[in-house]
C-alpha cells in the first residue's frame, strides 16, 4: 500500500469521528475503588483482597508481554498505570485520533471471576459507578459497558436493570472465559434482560475460569496464552448457536471483542456442515448456524487480521458482512491497533464509514 | 445448510474426478477398524492383565468422542449387522477399499487405551490393541497399514511400545489423541518424538479427547455436534504448542499429521500464529521460522472432513492458501459419516492436485509405505533406525 493511500485514509477517518468499541480504563490503584464499596466489601478488599482462580496474588497466570499489558508510552506522567488518567487518555488517544465515541471495557479487577460471588457482584456495581463518576460524566465522548458477575445470572440481571436506565451505558460486558460454555441455560436470564433493554452484549477475550487455557492443559508461553484467549471465542460462539440462544432471543446482539474475526468464516462452514448431519440432536437450532452468526453477531476489528495476501482480508469481511465489523483499538494495551494503520487494504469511503463509525453507531444505538 | 444441490455438470465433474482417483490407486490415510471390545483383546493380554480385565469386568473402552450409535461414527450403510461402526473386514474391503481402487489404507484404531489414567493399564491395553490390529486386520488384508496406538501418560512406556511395533514395517505412524492432559509440545512428550523421528514414523494426531480436560477452555459443551465442531479448536491449540515449544526445531525430521481435523481453519490460524510470532518471538527464540513456514514443512492434514465453504471457488482458494499440493492427504475417514454417495472429493478440489494428494504426498509423509510389508517372523526385536 502506498503512503498516499494512508494519507487519504487518515484525513477521512479524522473527519468521520471514529467509534472505538474497546478502550480500557484502569483504576489508579486498588484503593481508588474504596469510595464505591460498602464498609463490608471495603474490608474484604483490603484484607483478603481479590481472589480468583489464578495462582498469584497480583499477577496473571501466564505473565504478559509488557508491564500492565500496555504500550510502553502509555504510562501517564501523573503516575498510575496506563489507562488511569483521563486527561492523558484524551491527549494521547481521543483527541489526536478523532475518537468521537469510545466504549469502555473494564477488565481489572474482574468481578465475574471472584471466587466470593457476593464480593464479585459488589465489585461489578462499584466499577459501574466508578465508570460513570470518573469517566463518562466528565468525558461525554466515553460510554460505559455494564460490568456483571456473569456466573450469577440473578445478580447480573439486577445489575443490568440498575444501570440500563442511564444513557452512559451502551452495552453489557462479559469476559469470554466463563466457567461453562456461555450458551448454557444458566446464563439465559442475562440474555433476556440485555435483549429487553436493547443492549448488545460485548464478549471480550480474557478472564479466568479455572479451566486450562487449552483443552489439553496449560500452555507454557504467552505466545500460546494470548492466542488461546482468542481461540476461546470459537467454542463460545459455537455454544451460543447450538444451545439455541439466538433462536430464543432473536433481538439479542452480540459483539465479539478482541478475538479477531479471521476464524469466523471457517467456523461457520464447519458448524453448517456438521449441524446438517447431526441436527436431530439440536432440533431447537432451526437454521444453519451461519445464519444466526450473520444475523446477530458483530465482530470488533482488533487485533486486525493480517493474511499473507491482502486480498484475503477482503474475502473474510465479505463473509462476515461489511455491516458487521466494528473498529476497536484496545488502547492502551501493547497490541492495540492504530485506526490509521490497522487495515492493510484500502477501504473505500462507504466501507470506511461503516467500519469506523456507522456499524457501531447502529449496533450500540449511539446516534 | 445442506450441501448445495448439484446440477448435471457438477455431477459429471464429480464422476470424472472419481474415475481419475481410481486410476491413480490412491492411498487412504484415515480409515478406522471397529473399536475392539474386551473379549477381542483378551487373547492379546498377558496373564496378569487378562485376569485384571476379567475379574474387574473392565470393558466398554471405546472413546466417548465417538458414541457408536451416533451419525458421526458411521454412515448407515457402513455398519455391521449388529450396528457396529465399520462392521468387519468384508465391509471394509467392499465399502472403503474397492470403490476407490485403493492402493494402501492406514488404519487408526480409536480405543480408550489412550485415555486411561493408569500409565500401566493404558500401556497394556495399547499393546493389546496394536497386536489385535496386526493379527486381525494387517495379517488378513495386505492393503492395510496401521498407526501405533500409545498412551502419552508415560513417554517411557509409549517409546517402548513404539519401538516394539516399529519392528513391523506395516506400522507406519504413531497415533495420539488431539485432546489430552498436557499440551503436546511439552518436554514430557519429547521422547515420543525422538523415537518417532528416528524410526521414520510421523506423529498422527487424531480428533477426539481423553476428557482429562474439558474439551473447550470455556468448559464442557452440551451436545455431541458441539463437541465435534470444537475438535478443530483443540487441534489449533496443539499446533500452537508444538510450534511454541520448539518441537520442530528440536526434531527437524519430525512430521505431524492432523487426522480428521478439518483444515479450512488453517489459513486463518496461520495468519494469526504468524502475527503472534512476529510480536512475541523474543519469548520463544527457538522458534526460528514463522509458524506458516514450520507448518508447510512439518505438518500434513487429511482430507475428510473437508468443512468446505458453500462455493467451490472458495475451497479452491483455501487449497491455494494452505499449499494443498504439499499438505493434503487423501482420506475417506471410513466409516465416519463425513460425505454422502461417492462424493469423497469435495467440489472445488482442483483435479491437478489429485496425484499429489492421493499418492505422492502420502508416500512422502509416511516413508514406510514405500517398504515391502513383511511382518516380523518371530518375537519382535526393535530395529534401530529401520533402514528402508
Amino acid at each position: 500500500m502506498s503512503e498516499q493511500v494512508l494519507e487519504r485514509a487518515r484525513e477521512s477517518e479524522t473527519r468521520l469521528g471514529i467509534v472505538d468499541c474497546d478502550i480500557h480504563p484502569m483504576l489508579r490503584s486498588e484503593t481508588a475503588l474504596l469510595p464505591y464499596l460498602s464498609q463490608r466489601w471495603r474490608e474484604e478488599l483490603t484484607t483478603n483482597g481479590l481472589r480468583t482462580r489464578n495462582p498469584f496474588v497480583a499477577s496473571y497466570a501466564v505473565p504478559k508481554a509488557t508491564p500492565a499489558l500496555s504500550r510502553r508510552d502509555s504510562w501517564p506522567p501523573s503516575g498510575g498505570p496506563p489507562g488511569s488518567d483521563l486527561d492523558f487518555m484524551r491527549a494521547q488517544y481521543l483527541d489526536p485520533y478523532g475518537i468521537e465515541t469510545g466504549i469502555l471495557q473494564v477488565l481489572i479487577p474482574s468481578g465475574k471471576d471472584q471466587r466470593n460471588p457476593a464480593f464479585g457482584a459488589a465489585l461489578c456495581a462499584a466499577l459501574n459507578d466508578w465508570q460513570v463518576a470518573e469517566w463518562t460524566a466528565p468525558e461525554p465522548r466515553l460510554k460505559a459497558s455494564i460490568i456483571i458477575p456473569a456466573e450469577d445470572a440473578e445478580a447480573s440481571v439486577a445489575e443490568i436493570a440498575r444501570c440500563a436506565g442511564q444513557r452512559d451505558f451502551v452495552s453489557v460486558f462479559i469476559s469470554a472465559r466463563t466457567t461453562e460454555p456461555l450458551g448454557r441455560k444458566r446464563y439465559w436470564p442475562i440474555f433476556a434482560e440485555a435483549e429487553r433493554q436493547g443492549l448488545p452484549i460485548g464478549i471480550h477475550t480474557g478472564g479466568s475460569n479455572g479451566i486450562a487455557k487449552t483443552p489439553s492443559g496449560w500452555p507454557s508461553f504467552y505466545f500460546e496464552d494470548h492466542f488461546g484467549d482468542a481461540l476461546a471465542m470459537q467454542p463460545l460462539l459455537t455454544s451460543l448457536v447450538l444451545e439455541g440462544v439466538f433462536e430464543a432471543f432473536p433481538g439479542l446482539k452480540v459483539a465479539m471483542i478482541e478475538g479477531g474475526f479471521g476464524w469466523a468464516p471457517s467456523l461457520g462452514w464447519r458448524l453448517d456442515q456438521h449441524w446438517a448431519r447431526m441436527r436431530s440432536e439440536v432440533p431447537h437450532v432451526k437454521h444453519p448456524p451461519s445464519h444466526y452468526i450473520r444475523r446477530q453477531v458483530w465482530f470488533a476489528t482488533q487485533p486486525i487480521e493480517e493474511p499473507a495476501e491482502r486480498r484475503d482480508l477482503r474475502a473474510l469481511i465479505d463473509w462476515i458482512g461489511w455491516d458487521r465489523l466494528v473498529f476497536a483499538s484496545d488502547y492502551p494495551h501493547w497490541d492495540m491497533d492504530d485506526p490509521r494503520l490497522a487495515f492493510k487494504i484500502a477501504l473505500d469511503e462507504a466501507e470506511t464509514r461503516a467500519v469506523f463509525r456507522g456499524n457501531a453507531s447502529a449496533a450500540y444505538r449511539l446516534a | 445448510m445442506t450441501a448445495p444441490e448439484r446440477d448435471a455438470d457438477d455431477s459429471d465433474q464429480a464422476d470424472e474426478s472419481a474415475a481419475r482417483l481410481r486410476a491413480l490407486k490412491p492411498i487412504d490415510c484415515d480409515i478406522h477398524p471397529p473399536t475392539p471390545v474386551m473379549a477381542e483383546l483378551l487373547p492379546y493380554l498377558d496373564d496378569h492383565w487378562h485376569e485384571v480385565m476379567v475379574s474387574r469386568g473392565i470393558d466398554g473402552l471405546g472413546l466417548a468422542s465417538y458414541p457408536p450409535g451416533a451419525a458421526l461414527s458411521a454412515r448407515p450403510e457402513w455398519r455391521g449387522a449388529d450396528g457396529r461402526p465399520g462392521g468387519d473386514l468384508d465391509l471394509l474391503r467392499r465399502e472403503a477399499l474397492a470403490p476407490w481402487n485403493t492402493r494402501l489404507a492406514i488404519c487408526h484404531c480409536l480405543h480408550g487405551a489412550a485415555a486411561m489414567f493408569s500409565e500401566d493399564m493404558g500401556a497394556a491395553l495399547a499393546r493389546a490393541v496394536n497386536d489385535w490390529v496386526a493379527a486381525e486386520w494387517l495379517d488378513r488384508e495386505p492393503l492395510l497399514r496401521a498407526s501405533i496406538l500409545v498412551s502419552p501418560r508415560s513417554a517411557e512406556l509409549a517409546v517402548a511400545e513404539i519401538e516394539r511395533c516399529a519392528a513391523d514395517p506395516r506400522f507406519v505412524a504413531v497415533l495420539l489423541l488431539a485432546g489430552g492432559e498436557m499440551p503436546l509440545g511439552r518436554r514430557a512428550h519429547w521422547p515420543i518424538y525422538a523415537a518417532a523421528a528416528r524410526l521414520r514414523l510421523p506423529i498422527g494426531i487424531h480428533a477426539g479427547s481423553d476428557f482429562h480436560n474439558p474439551i473447550t477452555n470455556v468448559g464442557w459443551p452440551s451436545y455431541l455436534v458441539e463437541d465435534y465442531v470444537d475438535q478443530a479448536v483443540i487441534f489449533q491449540h496443539q499446533l500452537l504448542s508444538l510450534i511454541g515449544e520448539g518441537v520442530f526445531t528440536k526434531f527437524p525430521d519430525l512430521r505431524v499429521v492432523l487426522i480428521e481435523s478439518g483444515f479450512t481453519w488453517l489459513p486463518a490460524f496461520l495468519w494469526r500464529a504468524t502475527k503472534e510470532w512476529r510480536a512475541l518471538r523474543s519469548e520463544v527464540p527457538w522458534v526460528d521460522r514463522s509458524p506458516a513456514e514450520i507448518v508447510r514443512e512439518h505438518v500434513r492434514v487429511t482430507l475428510q472432513p473437508t468443512d468446505a465453504p458453500p462455493a467451490p471457488e472458495d475451497l479452491a482458494r483455501v487449497m491455494e492458501q494452505i499449499g494443498a499440493e504439499r499438505l493434503l492427504l487423501f482420506s475417506t475417514d471410513f466409516p465416519h459419516w463425513q460425505w454422502d454417495g461417492g462424493a469423497v472429493l469435495p467440489a472445488g478440489l482442483p483435479a491437478r492436485l489429485l496425484p499429489r494428494i492421493a499418492v505422492e504426498t502420502p508416500l512422502e509423509t509416511f516413508p514406510r509405505l514405500r517398504h515391502p510389508a513383511v511382518p516380523p517372523r518371530a518375537p519382535a526385536i526393535p530395529i534401530e533406525g529401520f533402514a528402508p
